[in-house]
């Protein structure tokens, strides 16, 4: 019988000597170049950390590749970043410069720290996901290939943080990101009736739905959907397998802007939409990798030092977001769920574009 | 096996970022799971729609949470990924660690799976992609054996998370890694055995610059912050000024609150105004230390959108001691969990519940005072609420 409940191992038991001499006392850090971040203790010990990229899906020939490295100029310590980077933990000042030759050999992109784009925090996309809108891995891969220069410099106003989300049901929680790319389906989902009776729970379907668009028909042991309101969460589909939603042609990508978690000069905030829509075009998504980048662009070049995405928007007005960035505003970006008329004007204090 | 094209994956093999694509077939190279996972993968690439169908009850003796069943609705084209299970296994507190450890979950996952993973999934753990039924039960013996826990997935506790905190930050008011495992350890029931209405998630962050996002992410947010004055050493500000940073106008012109004055010498900071917010901190840190006196703001309700959208926590204890045991802490959680679970509608989470029933019920079913820290505003409508003992009775 297996062992249960055992926990995960002892975090205490991961640490490098040199952290655990050092542990809660930290004095300050310094960033002498992108991806290297050195932490000097109360004791005046040092700790180099060097920050490389991933591309989070990986294969345990890859991780023991890793391990090796870590082996070789941290004593075998390293962790990862909540964005999934690799983190090489040293002690010995003297091993950095080897170490970013071989990571620069062995092609892991070496940045991410202070006013830089860190890696994008993604979901599994077709990868492994039963309702995705995207993929997540691919528009990723192109989306970084395209920035990479932002991820090996710190020249942004300020750290600008990207996350993608296959569909709405957001397992990579992108609603409070600097830019965020979200999976969507634009149409109904389609009850297979003779289905539904066998495999779905009329009442949790029901349930399920945002919008009240699902009523029951328990005459027929079924569902129906109002298509009006309907506004193609997927939600059912996760409760109701009988009802795909998945649609080829329609399903695509929306980009959201200015959300932060941060309590940094500015109270945390969500991400507002910016563009309603964009095609699913693999494999490289030139669509939504031009928006993103132009959206970084119009930001590195108006924005004040320190500035996040949302605090030079909220500055110089959404207005004025949209004619820099040249995106079109349209009716859906005006909110009409729940708490929408909070988003409205309610005063003459708007600009003229 | 005969390698098949994949023209389209092909394209993400270019560019400077590391591609995915080459990681899935290295694995390939030795596990036919893989090379039907890439060949799926590219069918996707070519109809722009998934190919896997809803879960399955699947798991493990003993657990209801942790093993996420998957399958390819296309079995016949790639038989290999007919069943291909995610295990969601508890990462180390902080992502910390030592490669031994790192090669033995390698190991434990070339023997039963795909030789895929994601270091690591949003929650925070190690997602093992993809094997088949009958491998999750010796998978889940050899990871015990190898010191390693499933965490947690549906309606449980998920899998807490931590910032690095203590571990490497000067900015650290708690120890956040230290409550992170506690809490898990504390709570494995919990995580392993789904009982909630749906899931409960907490992340410690243990400053207000929040490197978890547990605000936006975390139906229990436990953020570090301080009270008593911003230390400062006036012979570091005066050098950082001198290495170039415009003091005026990149610190205090951008101070939210507008506590500090700068002479051009030295600064002064009107401590009573601050909101804590660390930006000044974040800029100087060899100049500027947080307060002595630390604990953490807890804040509840934070979540994505489904169902009934986004909501980033609302704060419920403004400043909590955070000691081991950190016996005050685990008691309100599990005060909340009774609440919610008591009351919580099936796929409805914590802010929700709290948003259809009241902060003021919440408050008082879990023994909070009511104080003004909770709100940016009293409210503005007068559909006030009062209890029967707030009314005068009739005298007879």
């Amino acid at each position: 019988m297996a062992k249960t409940d055992i926990g995960p191992p002892d975090y205490k038991t991961m640490l490098p000597p040199v952290i655990a001499r050092n542990y809660g006392k930290w004095r300050y850090h310094e960033i002498p170049q992108p991806g290297l971040l050195v932490h000097t203790a109360e004791s005046g010990e040092k700790l180099y950390s060097v920050r490389a990229g991933s591309p989070r899906l990986v294969s345990t020939d890859h991780i023991r590749e890793i391990c090796a490295i870590a082996e070789k100029y941290c004593e075998g310590y390293l962790r990862f970043t909540s964005r999934h980077n690799i983190e090489f933990l040293l002690s010995d000042k003297d091993k950095v410069a080897p170490l970013l030759a071989e990571l620069d050999s062995k092609g892991y992109p070496v940045g991410g720290t202070g006013h830089a784009i860190s890696n994008i925090v993604h979901t599994q996309g077709w990868v492994h996901c039963h309702t995705p809108a995207t993929d997540a891995s691919g528009p990723v891969k192109a989306l970084m290939d395209e920035i990479y220069d932002y991820f090996v410099t710190m020249k942004l106003p300020n750290h600008v943080r990207i996350a993608l989300a296959c569909c709405l049901n957001m397992c990579g929680a992108v609603h409070c990101s600097d830019i965020a790319i979200l999976g969507i389906h634009r149409t109904v989902p389609k009850p297979d009736n003779t289905r539904v009776p066998n495999v779905c729970e009329i009442p949790s379907t029901v349930a399920s739905c945002p919008t009240g668009a699902i009523r029951g028909d328990m005459k027929n042991k079924t569902i129906t959907v109002n298509d009006e309101k309907c506004m193609y969460c997927g939600n059912c589909y996760t409760v109701c397998p009988a009802m795909p939603i998945a649609d080829p042609d329609n399903d695509g990508i929306s980009i959201w802007v200015g959300g932060k978690v941060s309590n940094a000069r500015s109270a945390p905030s969500f991400s507002k939409l910016a563009i309603p829509f964009l095609p699913n075009n693999p494999p490289r998504w030139p669509e939504v990798v031009d928006a993103v980048k132009n959206i970084i662009e119009v930001y590195a070049s108006h924005a004040r030092k320190h500035e996040r995405v949302g605090e030079w928007i909220e500055r110089v007005g959404w207005e004025r977001f949209f004619t820099l960035t040249g995106i079109p505003f349209t009716d859906k970006h005006i909110d009409d769920f729940d708490m929408a008329t909070e988003t409205f004007h309610s005063s003459t204090l708007f600009k003229w574009e | 096996m005969a390698k098949r094209e994949t023209p389209l994956l092909d394209q993400l093999e270019g560019g400077k970022w590391p591609s995915f694509v080459k990681d899935i077939k290295q694995a390939a190279e030795k596990k036919p799971m893989a090379e039907d996972l890439l060949q799926q993968l590219e069918l996707s690439y070519k109809d722009r729609i998934g190919h896997w169908k809803h879960g399955g009850i699947v798991g493990v003796k003993g657990y209801g949470s942790g093993v996420i069943g998957r399958y390819s609705d296309r079995p016949d084209l790639f038989p290999n990924v007919q069943a291909f299970h995610t295990m969601r296994v508890n990462h180390p507190t902080g992502w910390f660690y030592k490669t031994d450890a790192l090669r033995r979950l390698c190991d434990v996952w070339d023997k039963h799976g795909s030789g895929l993973m994601n270091m690591h999934g949003s929650t925070g753990d190690a997602i093992l992609l993809g094997t088949t039924t009958d491998h999750l039960q010796p998978c889940f013996d050899d990871l015990t054996e190898a010191g390693f826990d499933l965490g947690g997935s549906g309606s449980a506790l998920r899998t807490p998370s931590a910032c690095v905190g203590p571990g490497r930050c000067e900015w650290a008011c708690i120890d956040s890694l230290d409550i992170c495992y506690n809490v898990t350890m504390s709570f494995q029931d919990k995580i392993h055995r789904p009982m909630f209405p749906y899931k409960f998630k907490i992340k410690v962050s243990a400053c207000p610059n929040d490197c978890v996002a547990s605000i936006a992410r975390a139906d229990f947010s436990v953020i570090g912050t301080w009270k008593g004055d911003i230390r400062i050493d006036q012979n570091e500000v005066a050098a950082y000024a001198a290495s170039g940073l415009d003091i005026q106008k990149e610190v205090f012109d951008l101070c939210p609150t507008k506590c500090m004055e700068w002479d051009g010498k030295k600064i002064k900071i009107y401590n009573k105004d601050c909101t804590r917010c660390m930006h000044c901190i974040n800029l100087m840190p060899k100049a500027l230390r947080q307060g002595e006196e630390r604990g953490a703001t807890i804040l509840v309700g934070g979540k994505a959108p489904i169902l009934q959208g986004a909501l980033l926590s609302w704060v419920i204890v403004p400043f909590m001691k955070l000691e081991p045991p950190y016996e005050e802490l685990k008691d309100l959680v599990l005060r909340i969990q009774d609440w919610w679970d008591e009351y919580g509608k099936s796929r409805e989470r914590l802010g929700e519940l709290i948003k259809r029933l009241g902060m003021r019920v919440f408050l008082r079913a879990v023994g909070l005072p009511a104080v003004p820290q909770m709100v940016k505003a009293p409210r503005t409508n007068p559909y006030v609420f009062f209890w029967p003992e707030d009314i005068k009775k009739e005298v007879k």
